[in-house]
């Protein structure tokens, strides 16, 4: 999984192993880009008023999930279309945000999030996340 | 969750408030670093806050004073003010603490009568509404360290920050 804030965007991938390999930097700069265009151009393109524009993105191959809080900041999850407990997964990397991250009184916001202890967390609530898919761990 | 002893947290801050004054020699200048600081505070708090208490949007600042009061204050300080003042707009409230955390056992002296020591407050709470959108001014108007029978917080709200508004929200 990677994860990083910019411009208010944390994004995790839980894909299966393949697609979860490292990407380029370069790759992941150019995701985060697009992302912030399609949500911006989403809640006005909807036909519903006061839409919170894309809760999620429906592909063959994965869903992406995204839940915005009241303070604008964005989280973003990639995942196999299978995958159950999404939600409450968003709202787990949510406390781990407002824990690890913020209560660190190094990190700065706004800044990417090089705390390991926010790694470490966010890692053990993917696991756990995964764990919890339609797919036990043998398939 | 850790069971915090309340009285480290006084001392805590205590030790604050008088390490600024030692640093800025005024009440003035430590009363706008203690602002600072709360604002600092704030602008996170509230990620906590939303995280943990599940509350959604308030739909107008009546809504937004409930929240704080019954729910925002007895979660940090363990303490619920009571809401009064209403002004006829519907813009400004006050808050009534009968008892501050940050203040067992504190007494000011009469070098510091301009001393707001409570003044970490003023910058939280400033700070974790503009993160949602709310400009607002928050005092102290009533102070028991300065004599008075009760606490007061006064709230008024500015306006509502329209940049960097959430989608949906516009």
């Amino acid at each position: 999984p990677f994860c990083y804030p910019d411009f208010n965007a944390v994004t995790c991938n839980l894909l299966p192993d393949e697609a979860a390999a490292p990407q380029r930097y370069d790759g992941r700069r150019a995701l985060r880009a697009s992302l912030r265009r399609l949500f911006a151009i989403g809640s006005q393109l909807s036909p519903e008023v006061g839409s919170s524009g894309i809760e999620m993105l429906e592909t063959d191959t994965f869903k992406l999930h995204c839940f915005q809080t009241l303070t604008g900041i964005k989280f973003v999850v990639l995942a196999d279309p299978r995958q159950a407990g999404i939600d409450s997964l968003l709202r787990k990397i949510y406390e781990i945000y407002s824990d690890f991250a913020l209560k660190n009184p190094f990190y700065s916001l706004e800044m990417p999030i090089r705390c390991e202890l926010f790694d470490q967390n966010l890692k053990l609530a993917l696991e756990v996340a995964e764990k919890a898919g339609p797919f036990g761990p043998g398939s | 969750m850790h069971l915090m002893n309340s009285e480290l947290f006084t001392l805590t801050y205590g030790a604050l408030v008088t390490q600024l004054c030692k640093d800025y020699e005024n009440d003035e200048d430590v009363n706008k670093q203690l602002d600072k600081m709360g604002y600092n505070i704030g602008v996170r708090l509230i990620e906590d806050f939303l995280a943990r208490s599940n509350v959604g949007r308030c739909h107008d600042f009546r809504e937004t004073a409930d929240v704080i009061a019954k729910i925002a204050f007895k979660m940090y300080l363990g303490i619920t003010p009571s809401i009064t003042n209403w002004s006829p707009g519907g813009d400004e409230f006050s808050l009534i603490l009968e008892n501050n955390p940050l203040v067992d056992f504190v007494e000011l002296p009469d070098n510091h009568s301009s001393l707001i020591y409570s003044n970490l407050l003023c910058g939280v709470l400033r700070g974790a509404l503009e993160m949602v959108q709310m400009a607002v001014d928050v005092k102290f108007v009533q102070d028991t360290l300065k004599g008075d029978s009760v606490t007061e917080i006064r709230m008024k709200f500015i306006r509502r920050i329209e940049d960097n508004l959430p989608a949906g929200e516009e």
